[in-house]
């Protein structure tokens, strides 16, 4: 989902700078407020903060033959709501941009918009249907981390769709020819995010349950419920 | 089914997943292009549909070494790797000593009598 340094026009990477950094100090804001207010929930700020670090830092092999990343961001933004997570995406992609050349600053906003946005967002949505449903909590966490990765890629191909419009089939036909190049290969990759999502969610209802608890991502207990 | 149980089926259908892919990935694909990343493959595209498109900004650092860029990408997982522990590490602590913890946590029982 990184789009590469310079490979925007100038106009879009303004413009998506411009929608991104609202959310992006609202996240801040957020972040700051978060672990003011409730000092014991920065341990598991960190934590939704380093899986997305972790995640995001490596290239999984996919079935069509090429590699790409996962975003990690949907565990945070079941957690503590999608806001947090653009201001933690922001964290990530400028350490890329900066260290690796792996996205870049003049592309920073739409990344921002794919990643910590759009991707958190999608995610929590789909936890909060998948426990409106009474679905089981770990179905909703696998659901979240999934969705939140395929939409980041979904975005941004959407986004490149919209700058480099296909000269003979137009917007449809590049934005298909992007999708073609993303969307396959994440597949299977949004699959394996969930069940680690999973793995690390249960590992924190293990430690931190009562923290879990006030941020109502899990129920106190099941008379509340009835 | 025991928690333990779970984790251990979890673990196995990642290593199953990626075991699945790679075969597949592998087998339709040449020795040279295999397994590249999708970000270089639409920056490719790009530059195959619009060739008239200059990058009009150049990265300030670049790791020209595919070793380099490697180890950059190690240890930007090692840092997020170290923290995600040591979060993990510290509740984990923290659950085993429930009286140095916050005052305002004290109402909340860990394990209801009525359930």
């Amino acid at each position: 989902m990184h789009i590469a340094e310079g490979f925007l026009p100038a106009a879009h990477a303004v413009a998506w700078f411009a929608v991104s950094t609202p959310f992006i100090v609202h996240g801040a804001r957020c972040v700051i407020k978060e672990s003011r207010e409730h000092p014991d929930s920065r341990l598991l700020l960190a934590a939704a903060g380093a899986f997305t670090f972790v995640l995001s830092s490596i290239k999984l092999p996919s079935v069509t033959g090429s590699s790409s990343h996962p975003t990690g961001t949907g565990l945070g933004a079941v957690l503590f709501k999608p806001p947090v997570m653009a201001f933690l995406a922001t964290i990530v992609l400028l350490f890329q941009a900066l260290l690796l050349a792996h996205g870049g600053l003049t592309t920073l906003g739409a990344n921002v918009f794919s990643m910590g946005i759009a991707g958190p967002w999608v995610g929590y949505g789909c936890f909060v249907l998948a426990r409106r449903l009474n679905w089981n909590v770990n179905v909703g966490v696998f659901l979240a981390l999934a969705m939140a990765d395929l939409a980041t890629y979904v975005v941004t191909s959407l986004q490149l769709g919209l700058a480099f419009p296909d000269p003979v089939s137009g917007l449809a036909g590049s934005m298909a020819k992007f999708l073609g190049i993303f969307a396959i290969s994440q597949l299977p990759l949004a699959l394996a995010e969930g069940i680690l999502g999973v793995l690390v969610f249960r590992v924190l209802t293990d430690v931190a349950r009562p923290q879990l608890e006030r941020l109502q991502v899990l129920r106190a207990s099941k008379l509340a419920v009835a | 089914m025991k928690k333990s149980t779970v984790n251990i089926l979890l673990v196995l259908a990642l290593v199953a997943i990626f075991a699945v892919s790679f075969a597949i990935g592998s087998n339709h694909t040449d020795g040279e292009e295999r397994f590249s990343g999708t970000d270089g493959a639409a920056t490719s595209q790009i530059e195959a549909s619009h060739p008239d498109y200059q990058p009009w900004f150049e990265p300030f650092f670049s790791p020209e070494s595919g070793e380099v860029e490697s180890g950059l990408f190690a240890l930007q997982a090692a840092l997020g790797g170290t923290v995600l522990g040591f979060a993990i590490g510290a509740l984990y602590g923290r659950r085993r000593k429930p009286e140095a913890d916050t005052a305002g946590l004290a109402a909340t029982d860990p394990e209801p009598a009525t359930g």
